[in-house]
Formats: structure tokens, C-alpha cells, sequence
């Protein structure tokens, strides 16, 4: 017997309601392609251009518990916020971010990845240099490549020394697409 | 050596057992009851996901909270007057038959003639979704046959 799609997105939207999740996802279209996008309560866990559940589900189980389920209400307000990002309505995140799987210095990066304003660039070296480690900057373009939560973590923004765009986890057409949305890119 | 079954992921959970589940609690309670049934089923469900142990009975353990479901139901709502779902195949799934023979039992030896004769489970999975022993499991199972037989006879 199949499970009616409104009951099932009932059940899937009380179980948001119900605080029980240690995370929701969804898959959701974008001017990039479909997005897989991840929430706990604490924030936003994972972005991922590559939509393919399976992998992500077994990951999110390992980093905030068993308890994952496809859930819309739950990663909402992120869609909504990234909506408006493509729309040219928002060009900063409120929502809060979940690094709780991460080491202190790659923590210390990405706080200062999310303060590089929206239309502007910094240099990996310069990334390092506000992180309070000048010598890292390989270790800061390992963190950009491993970022998980492209976007909203604007690792899009971070070039190299000569303004060269280096590269992109998500391809780098992706990255040139943003840059141009942005408009520091023609 | 027992080897471990890993818990999966609660969607995976639910994504395999979401129809079966969904099919008990119809014939049980008729279409419109079901639907609130089953989200308090997986509700439950997801309420417990945490503190599971091991991955094996998953589909008994699950079908067990959904006839647990169920008689809540029953006791908190008077008939409707609605009748429940009847399929008219020729092979119907044993379960069905089994629903109006043990409505008259007790909760226990209900599900465990259910699981037994309806889902054909053994009796160590009985006694894992009933959370009791084996020995405790086939005895449930065979009062339950003999109280039904009882009064099945005038």
C-alpha cells in the first residue's frame, strides 16, 4: 500500500515539530541545480550541489545522530534565505551554522570566511592571515575545498594571489556564477 | 558469533516500513482513524529511535507499536460507524483473517498471534518486539490460540 504524499509530508512536518530530529534534509531546486540542504536545531549542517541522498544520509547519521529524516519544514528557513540570496534580495545568512564536527583552527577560518561581505574577495593568504596564521594558507584552501556549507560559508569568495579563481569544490563555473551574482565578476 | 546489524538512518527506517505499517493500521481502524495512527505510530517510533540497540527485529518492533497504536485508539474512540477497508482477493494475507479472531484478546497474547500466525515471525523476534523472552513469547502465542478456540466453539 503506498503511503499518500499528504500524509506522509504530515508525518515528516510533526516530526520537525517535534524537536525529535538530530536532523532534517531536503532536496531543493536552485539557479545552480538541485541543492541538498541540511539542518539540525542547533543550524545548518550541510549544502551540497551533489543531491545524491544516499551518502549524505549516512553522514548526517554519523555527525548528529541516527535520527535523520527528509524533512522541508526543517531546512525552511535556509531554502527561503537562499531564495532571496538568488533573487539579489539578501546578501547576508542569519541563520546560525553547525561546525560541531570540526577542529578549532578550521572553526577559526570558517568564522572568518562567513564575515567577508557579500561582493567582495580575500586572498587565501589573507584568509590565513585573520585566522591567525599567516603560513596556512594551504591549510585554509584544504578547508575552503572541504567547506559543507558552500553558499551561506561564502568559500566562493576566497582567490588566489592574483585574483586567479583557483578553484571550487562545487566545479568552478558554479563559483563564476556566484561571483557574478554577486557582481565582482562581469 | 552474532554479527551486529548497524541502525540505519531513522528515513531509511521509515521509507521501508511506512506502507506495511500504514496497511495494519487501515485494516484496524478503517481509512480515516489510520491516518492519525500512523503518525503517532512513527512518532513513537522516532521517540525511541535514540535508545534502540541493535537493528535486528526492526520491522516487528515497529509493527508492534503500531497495534499498541491501534488499541489506544480503539479505547479512546467510539465506533464511528465507519467500516473498515475489505479487499475482495483471493489471497488475502494471513493477518487479515487474523484481525476479527483476536480482537477479544488480551493485548499481549493479541500481538503475539498476530506477529506469530499474521507475520510469521519466530519467536525470539516475538519476544524482541514484545520486549519479554522466547519462552514467554510461545506462551502468549498458544493462550491466545486457545482462548480463541474457546470461543470460536457455542
Amino acid at each position: 500500500m503506498t503511503v499518500p504524499t499528504d500524509l506522509d509530508l504530515r508525518f515528516r512536518e510533526a516530526a520537525a515539530r517535534s524537536g525529535l530530529l538530530d536532523a532534517g534534509y531536503d532536496v531543493v531546486e536552485s539557479p545552480l541545480g538541485p541543492l541538498l540542504l541540511a539542518a539540525s536545531d542547533r543550524g545548518i549542517l550541510r549544502i551540497s550541489f551533489d543531491a545524491d541522498v544516499e551518502q549524505h544520509l549516512e553522514w548526517l547519521s554519523q555527525v548528529a545522530g541516527r535520527s535523520v529524516l527528509r524533512s522541508p519544514r526543517q531546512v525552511d528557513p535556509l531554502r527561503r534565505e537562499l531564495d532571496e540570496y538568488f533573487d539579489g534580495r539578501r546578501h547576508a545568512f542569519d541563520l546560525a551554522v553547525d561546525l560541531r564536527d570540526l577542529t578549532p583552527f578550521t572553526e577559526r577560518v570558517l568564522h572568518e570566511l562567513a564575515r567577508v561581505p557579500f561582493g567582495e574577495t580575500v586572498t587565501y593568504a589573507e584568509l590565513a592571515t585573520r585566522a591567525g596564521n599567516p603560513k596556512a594558507a594551504r591549510a585554509v584552501g584544504m578547508t575552503m575545498n572541504r567547506n559543507r556549507i558552500p553558499i551561506v560559508l561564502p568559500c566562493h569568495r576566497v582567490v588566489g594571489s592574483g585574483g586567479s579563481l583557483v578553484g571550487y569544490a562545487g566545479g568552478l563555473e558554479r563559483k563564476v556564477a556566484l561571483l557574478t551574482l554577486e557582481g565582482v565578476l562581469l | 558469533m552474532m554479527t551486529t546489524v548497524a541502525i540505519p538512518p531513522f528515513e531509511t527506517f521509515y521509507a521501508e516500513h511506512r506502507s506495511e505499517v500504514l496497511g495494519l493500521l487501515r485494516r484496524k481502524l478503517g481509512r480515516d482513524r489510520a491516518d492519525d495512527a500512523f503518525q503517532e505510530t512513527f512518532l513513537r517510533a522516532l521517540r525511541a529511535y535514540d535508545r534502540l540497540d541493535h537493528a535486528e527485529h526492526l520491522r516487528a518492533w515497529v509493527l508492534t507499536i503500531a497495534s499498541r497504536v491501534a488499541i489506544d485508539v480503539h479505547r479512546r474512540t467510539k465506533p464511528t460507524g465507519e467500516m473498515p477497508e475489505v479487499t475482495h482477493e483471493d489471497a488475502r494475507p494471513a493477518y487479515e483473517d487474523l484481525g476479527e479472531l483476536t480482537d477479544g484478546l488480551p493485548a499481549k497474547e493479541r500481538a503475539a498471534v498476530v506477529l506469530r500466525y499474521g507475520y510469521d515471525l519466530t519467536y525470539d523476534q516475538i519476544a524482541a518486539a514484545l520486549d519479554s523472552s522466547p519462552d514467554a513469547a510461545r506462551q502468549a502465542t498458544s493462550s491466545g490460540v486457545r482462548r480463541i478456540r474457546k470461543e470460536a466453539r457455542p
